[in-house]
C-alpha cells in the first residue's frame, strides 16, 4: 500500500488571527506579524496518528522538511522522501510533489489543508488519483475534505486496507481571496475529485450512499429528457448531476460549463453569456440546473453565464433546479442560494422553488437571491 | 431521593452460537415419526405418486438434523441475545412509542387461538362484536365515520390510504390529472413511499430551519390541480407539533386534494386533539404503538384506518356491520378497492388492543397523553443539559411526546458519533436507541420517546447513562468507538460484505454459493 502524503506547513494560520486565509505572501507575512502559529502539522499528525499502527505494511511517501517528512518522522514513520529541500515553501511545491506521487503510483493521496491547497491538488492531479483531505485550512468549502483530521486518516486506511471500494465524486471550490477580504463571497467550481466514501466519516451532513445519488441522478436525467418538448432550447447548466442527461442523449458534455441542446442534439457546447443569449434569440428555452458548492447555489458559483440577461430571457417558470438528495440534506437547512449579479433578478427567486430528485420525486425547497 | 442506578455490571450472554445448519449431524432426529401398519400402507400404495408432477420435489429439502433438546438450547441462546420489548429500557425507540403491554390481554388472546378465520359468522359473535366495539372507540377518538383493520401494519394502511385516494379521484375521472401527493421530509417515509407505490409523484416539503415544520408558503406553492393528496404525520418525527395543521388542510381541499393523517404519533394526542376537527378526510393508527398490544418486530400489528363517510365506500371488504340482531362481514361493497390483506385482520391484535382502551377508558387514554408529554418534556430538560447534545428547531416552544436530538458538537469535538454511542448504550442494558429516518437532515441524530409506561426512576436512568457516555466520549474516544464491549454481538466483521451483492447472504444456501462455493449436500 502506497500512500502519498502532503502537508501545507502553512494552513489554517490566517483563522485564529482573524484573517480570511493564507494566499498570497503578504497575508502571510501578517500572519505571522500577528503572532499566529502552524496549526496545520498538529492535524496533519492527528490523522497520520491512525495510520501508525500499520506503518509496516505502508510505504509512506512524502516532502521535504514541514511538507510532510517532519510530520512523520515525529510519529515515527521512515517516510521516503521526495523533491527539493528548499526553506520557504510555495504552492508550487504542492502541486509538484502531487505530480510526482501521481507518477510514482501511490495508492491514495492524504494531504493537509483549505481550499487553496485543494486547489493546487487538483491541478495537478485532477481525477487520476483518489484524495483525502486533512481540514487544516481557514475556508473549507471543497467536498474533498474529512469532517475531522482523525476521520482523513481513518478513510486512508480502511482505503488501503480494502475496506472501502466506494469512490465520490467530491467538488473543489475556488474562492476568490481578495474578493472575499473585501466581504464578497465569490467562489466557482474548479473542477471534481475522486474521495474515498464512508458514509460518517466525510462531510457529515451529507446523506446517500454514492451509488444511490447516481442511481437517482440517471432517474432525473431520464424525467428531464423523457419531457423534453420539440423546438425547445435546453440549456445545460454545469456539476456531475446534468451530466447524465448529455451522456444519455449521447451527446458530449461540458462538465464544468453550459451546453446547449435542441430536438435532442447539440447546438453548443461550453458557451459563454454573450452566446446564449445570441442562440437562444427571445425562443422558447428552458434552463436545467443543479446545485454547486457546499452553500448551495444554483446560480453564479459554477453557471455565471447564466446571468441576469439570459434569465430574464428564458422566464423563471422555465428553470428546473435538478438534485440528489444528498446535495440537499449537505445543505443543513440553508436556503438554496442565487446570485446573477443583478438583484432585480436574484429577488425573484425568494420563496420556494421545486427540485426534482429522482423520476417521480420533487422537493419544495427554499431559495434566496441574494 | 433515590441515588440514579446505572447498570454498572451489565453483560448480556454470549453463546458464540453457530447457524444451526453448522449444528446438523447426519442421521440425528428430532422426532421419530412412527410409520403407518402395514395394512394402511398397502391399502394406500404409493401415496406420492397420486401428486401432480409439478408439484414433486426434485431434491429433498435441506434441513439441518438436530434432537429436539438442542433445536430448543439453540434457539434459546438466540432469545437471549436480542434486547426484546417489554425487558429493559424502552424510551431508546423514538417513534415506537414503546409501552407495556399488559400480560393479562396476552392471556385473553388465547381465549380465540383456535378460531379459524373463514368460520361461520354466527360462530364468533363476540369476536365480531369486539371488533364492532374497537371501530366505535377509534370513531371517538379520531372523529372519523368508520374504520378498517385489515391492514396488517402502519405502512400498510397508508397505502391503502393511499389506494382509497386513488380510487375517489378515478371515480370523478380526475386520476390522470391529479397525480402528485405532498408530504414533508420529517412525516413517515411511507407517507412518500406507500402513494409512490400507489403510482403517485411526491413532492417533499422541507422544514423552514427554524420552526422544524413546512411554511404555509411552501405548500402553497406545491399545490395545484395535479394535486391529489396531502399524507402528513403530526407531530412530525422531531416531536414538534405543527399548530395550523388544519390550515395545511384547508389549502390542500381548496386545491380539490383529499388529506390524510398518518396518527403514528397519536400517543400525545389521545383525548386531546382529534383528526375530524383539523378537517382530515382519513387518519390511521398504529395499534401496536399507541393501543398497547406488542411490537412484533415485523408483526403481528394492525394499521387500524379511519375515513369520514365520503370515503367509507372505498375501504376494503369486508368491513363488520350490525343489523340490529347479528354482527355479519360485510362483502356487498361494490365500490370498495378490494382487499389489502387475507381475511379481516389480525383478531388477536384487534382483541388486545381493545382490551388495553377498555383498561384505560376514556379518562385513562387523556393520562396516557398528558403524562407522555409531561415525561418526554422532562427527560428534555435532562437531556439537553448534557454537554455535546443539541437540539435543532422550534426553540423556546415545547415538544409533544418525543425530541429528536443530536451529538453534532460532541461529534466535532470527539469525533465520536451517533452510531457509537448507540451501540455503546448497549453496555449498559439500555436498548440500542433509534437515531432517524434517512435521510439524515439532522446530523448525528438520536430520537427518544419516553411514552406513558415510564417512570421517573427509567428517565432518570436513561439521561444518568447518556451523560456518562458522553463524559467517556471525551475521556476515552477510541474505547467509545470500538463498542459495544458487553453485548451479544460486536461489530460487523466485514461490513463492505454488506453493500457487495457478490458476498451478501440471507439464507444459508446462498452463503454456501458465495462463499464455500458448494452446493449443500442431498441427503
Amino acid at each position: 500500500m502506497k500512500l502519498g502524503f502532503i502537508v501545507n506547513p502553512i494552513a489554517g494560520m490566517g483563522g485564529k488571527v482573524g484573517l480570511k486565509g493564507t494566499d498570497g505572501k503578504e497575508v502571510l507575512e501578517k500572519a505571522i506579524r500577528l503572532g499566529a502559529k502552524p496549526e496545520s502539522p498538529i492535524k496533519a499528525k492527528k490523522a497520520l496518528e491512525v495510520l501508525k499502527p500499520y506503518m509496516d505494511e505502508i510505504e509512506l511517501i512524502t516532502c521535504h522538511g514541514s511538507m510532510g517528512e517532519e510530520e512523520a518522522t515525529d510519529l515515527g514513520f521512515k517516510p521516503r522522501v521526495i523533491g527539493e529541500r528548499k526553506d520557504k515553501v510555495g504552492p508550487e511545491d504542492t502541486e509538484e510533489a502531487a505530480k510526482l506521487m501521481l507518477d510514482m503510483g501511490v495508492d491514495l493521496l492524504l494531504f493537509a489543508g483549505g481550499d487553496g491547497t485543494a486547489r493546487n491538488v487538483y491541478n495537478a492531479i485532477g481525477d487520476k488519483l483518489p484524495v483525502i483531505g486533512i481540514p487544516a485550512g481557514v475556508k473549507i468549502h471543497s467536498a474533498v475534505y474529512a469532517n475531522h483530521p482523525r476521520s482523513a486518516g481513518e478513510v486512508a486506511l480502511k482505503y488501503l486496507r480494502g475496506e472501502i471500494k466506494t469512490i465520490r465524486e467530491a467538488e473543489v471550490m475556488d474562492i476568490d481571496e481578495e474578493a472575499f477580504r473585501k466581504g464578497q463571497v465569490t467562489a466557482k467550481l474548479y473542477g471534481y475529485m475522486r474521495v474515498p466514501y464512508e458514509r460518517q466519516l466525510v462531510q457529515s451532513l451529507k446523506a446517500g450512499r454514492p451509488e444511490q445519488e447516481e442511481a437517482a441522478q440517471d432517474a432525473v436525467a431520464d424525467r428531464i429528457i423523457d419531457e423534453m418538448e420539440p423546438d425547445v432550447f435546453y440549456i445545460i447548466g454545469s456539476g456531475t448531476s446534468t451530466r447524465p442527461i448529455m451522456e444519455k442523449l449521447g451527446l458530449p458534455n461540458t462538465l464544468l460549463g453550459i451546453d446547449i441542446v435542441k430536438n435532442k442534439e447539440l447546438v453548443a457546447s461550453d458557451v459563454g453569456e454573450k452566446d446564449i443569449l445570441r442562440i437562444i434569440n427571445g425562443q422558447k428555452a428552458k434552463i436545467i440546473v443543479t446545485i454547486i458548492g457546499g452553500q448551495g447555489y444554483i446560480f453564479g458559483r459554477g453557471n455565471q453565464q447564466l446571468s441576469g440577461e439570459v434569465i430574464k430571457m428564458v422566464g423563471k417558470e422555465n428553470i428546473r433546479i435538478i438534485a440528489t438528495k444528498g446535495k440537499i440534506v449537505s445543505l443543513g437547512g440553508q436556503p438554496i442560494l442565487v446570485d446573477t449579479g443583478d438583484d432585480e433578478v436574484n429577488r425573484m427567486f425568494n420563496g420556494y422553488m421545486r427540485v426534482i430528485t429522482s423520476y417521480n420525486e420533487e422537493i419544495m425547497y427554499r431559495v434566496k437571491g441574494l | 431521593m433515590a441515588k440514579v442506578k446505572i447498570r454498572e455490571n451489565y453483560h448480556q450472554a454470549r453463546w458464540d452460537e453457530p447457524i444451526i445448519y453448522e449444528l446438523s449431524t447426519p442421521g440425528e432426529r428430532g422426532i421419530l415419526v412412527p410409520q403407518p401398519e402395514r395394512e394402511i400402507r398397502e391399502e394406500a400404495g404409493d401415496i406420492l405418486s397420486k401428486l401432480p408432477e409439478n408439484m414433486l420435489r426434485k431434491e429433498k429439502p435441506n434441513l439441518p438434523e438436530i434432537s429436539q433438546k438442542h433445536v430448543l438450547a439453540h434457539y434459546l441462546h438466540l432469545s437471549q441475545e436480542t434486547l426484546g420489548s417489554n425487558l429493559n429500557n424502552d424510551i431508546s425507540q423514538g417513534t415506537c412509542t414503546m409501552k407495556y403491554n399488559p400480560r393479562i390481554n396476552e392471556k385473553l388472546a388465547t381465549l380465540i387461538h383456535e378460531v379459524h378465520p373463514l368460520q361461520d359468522e354466527s360462530t364468533i359473535q363476540g369476536l365480531l362484536s369486539i371488533y364492532y366495539r374497537f371501530e366505535h372507540m377509534l370513531k371517538e377518538i379520531s372523529g372519523m365515520d368508520k374504520f378498517t383493520f385489515q391492514p396488517g401494519g402502519g405502512s400498510h394502511a397508508v397505502y391503502t390510504a393511499a389506494s382509497i385516494i386513488r380510487a375517489y379521484h378515478e371515480s370523478r375521472g380526475e386520476l390522470e390529472q391529479r397525480n402528485e401527493v405532498i408530504t414533508t421530509i420529517f412525516s413517515h417515509p411511507c407517507d412518500a413511499a406507500t402513494p409512490s407505490t400507489a403510482g403517485f409523484k411526491i413532492i417533499t416539503l422541507y422544514p423552514n430551519e427554524e420552526t422544524g415544520v413546512p411554511d404555509v408558503e411552501a405548500l402553497k406553492e406545491a399545490v395545484s390541480e395535479r394535486t391529489a393528496a396531502l399524507f402528513i404525520t403530526n407531530p412530525e418525527d422531531t416531536g414538534i407539533y405543527n399548530p395550523i395543521i388544519d390550515e395545511f388542510v384547508k389549502i390542500v381541499h381548496e386545491a380539490g386534494g383529499l388529506c390524510f393523517y398518518d396518527q403514528a404519533n397519536a400517543n400525545g394526542m389521545l383525548g386531546i386533539a382529534r383528526a375530524r376537527e383539523a378537517g382530515f378526510d382519513m387518519c390511521h393508527f398504529n395499534v401496536h404503538k399507541t393501543f398497547g398490544t406488542p411490537h412484533g418486530c415485523s408483526g403481528p400489528g394492525t394499521g387500524a384506518l379511519g375515513v369520514r363517510s365520503h370515503l367509507a365506500k372505498f375501504l376494503p371488504v369486508p368491513t363488520v356491520e350490525y343489523d340490529g340482531e347479528k354482527y355479519y362481514l360485510d362483502y356487498d361493497r361494490p365500490e370498495s378497492i378490494g382487499k389489502v390483506r387475507g381475511f379481516f385482520g389480525v383478531a388477536p391484535v384487534i382483541l388486545k388492543a381493545y382490551c388495553w382502551t377498555m383498561m384505560m377508558g376514556a379518562d385513562g387514554l387523556r393520562e396516557v397523553a398528558e403524562i407522555s408529554v409531561l415525561n418526554n418534556n422532562y427527560l428534555q430538560k435532562k437531556i439537553e443539559a448534557i454537554d455535546g447534545v443539541e437540539t435543532w428547531y422550534a426553540e423556546g416552544r415545547r415538544r409533544l411526546e418525543q425530541v429528536r436530538y443530536n451529538w453534532r458538537k460532541l461529534y466535532e469535538e470527539t469525533g465520536v458519533g451517533t452510531d457509537d454511542i448507540m451501540r455503546r448504550i448497549g453496555d449498559y442494558g439500555i436498548q440500542h436507541y433509534w437515531t432517524s429516518h434517512h435521510p439524515w437532515v439532522v446530523p448525528e441524530p438520536f430520537t427518544l420517546e419516553p411514552c406513558e409506561t415510564y417512570s421517573k426512576a427509567d428517565l432518570d436512568e436513561y439521561a444518568a447513562v447518556l451523560e456518562r457516555i458522553a463524559e467517556e466520549a471525551r475521556k476515552d474516544p477510541d474505547f467509545v468507538k470500538a463498542s459495544p464491549h458487553k453485548c451479544a454481538s460486536h461489530v460487523i466483521a466485514k461490513p463492505e460484505e454488506l453493500n457487495d451483492p457478490s458476498k451478501w447472504a440471507l439464507t444459508w444456501r446462498a452463503y454456501l454459493k458465495k462463499h464455500k462455493k458448494e452446493e449443500p449436500s442431498l441427503g
